[in-house]
């Protein structure tokens, strides 16, 4: 009996698949980021006001995740700009393969900006590289605050915590302190944008976060 | 939540390293699962087993080897394990740590017989 040593990833197939995305991405000057949240948090509002926001000859594009229905691409394609629904028909997550299907015929010379709205759960997608500049993670404070210690890893990994409806503090037990106390002791100088995709506030600072985001992919890209 | 395509993904590597070597049958197959990487050893095992019941993979082990959430503190560059979800530095009591480690779903190794 022989015991050869592998020491590679179980998910070589998919981080290899990211790695040729990432390249293309880096090559056509595009940012891609990867937004990950539980359902419900309100990942498609956001993606529906950030589309709304950018002037018409933007050159954005959005993918969504689902198990089921494009109801999502359907509500974001009205804003004019490339939508496409990934239906993983089951699966917890999106994988760099679907997401390489899923551009396989857009055109990316035409792009700046590429969004993907992942299947909404917190565990899986962090573990699944998409080629992605940057993951995101949302938390809406219809939720526990405590989130950030019960799924550490993706808080660990994003670049960004997006806090949505903040409109609805005064209706909520939520503790912002103490999400942000908690966001931080997992990811040290985390990044934290407070929104309301109702009423607008803190979108200006999310939109700039994006610009400025993406000056940095021309940069070092 | 996905340990049935990440089941999937180790036989595809034992099957791709079986190739390499042929007239040998892989007995065994190692890994690492962190505790981080959102996969539940037992329903690993079970997804494995579904798997490979019927194939000419048969018969093949799936040995899993758990391994822990760790933080790193800059402060004093200690890396520790995570007892109790607490994430202070054990050695200089800092709350500024670093993940650096956990989430691992690493292929460890094969057993082949000739």
């Amino acid at each position: 009996m022989d015991r050869i040593p592998l020491e590679k990833k179980v998910l070589s197939e998919n981080d290899r698949v990211a790695a040729r995305l990432r390249e293309s991405f880096r090559e056509h000057g595009i940012l891609c980021v990867n937004l990950i949240s539980s359902p419900g948090s309100g990942k498609t509002s956001l993606l529906e006001q950030t589309l709304e926001r950018f002037p018409k000859d933007a050159r954005v594009a959005v993918l969504t995740g689902d198990i089921q229905t494009d109801n999502d691409a359907r509500r974001l394609s009205r804003f004019g700009f490339p939508a496409k629904q990934i239906t993983t028909g089951g699966t917890c997550h999106l994988d760099a393969l679907r997401v390489e299907r899923a551009l396989a015929d857009w055109p990316l010379e035409n792009l700046d900006l590429l969004i993907i709205e992942n299947v909404g759960n917190l565990v899986c997608p962090s573990s699944y590289d998409l080629g992605e500049a940057a993951k995101i993670v949302m938390l809406s404070v219809a939720e526990g605050e405590d989130k950030p210690l019960k799924y550490p890893s993706i808080f660990a990994k994003a670049e960004l915590l997006v806090l949505n409806k903040i409109d609805l503090l005064p209706y909520v037990s939520f503790d912002t302190a103490r999400a942000r106390e908690y966001a931080r002791s997992i990811h040290p100088g985390m990044e934290i944008l407070e929104v309301s995709c109702t009423t607008g506030q803190g979108l200006d600072q999310w939109m700039h976060w994006l610009e400025k985001r993406r000056q940095a992919t021309d940069i070092h890209g | 939540m996905h340990e049935l395509s990440i089941a999937s993904a180790i036989l595809d590597a034992v099957r791709k390293e079986a190739e390499k070597r042929p007239g040998a049958h892989v007995t065994k197959v190692g890994v690492r699962i962190g505790a981080l990487s959102g996969v539940e050893p037992e329903a690993l095992s079970f997804g494995f087993s579904v798997l490979v019941k019927g194939t000419d993979l048969e018969p093949l082990a799936l040995e899993i080897e758990p391994v822990p959430r760790r933080q790193r503190c800059p402060a004093c560059d200690f890396t520790f394990e995570v007892q109790e979800y607490s994430l202070a530095c054990p050695r200089c009591a800092s709350g500024e740590t670093l993940m650096a480690g956990g989430d691992e779903l690493d292929l460890a190794y094969l057993e082949v017989e000739d």
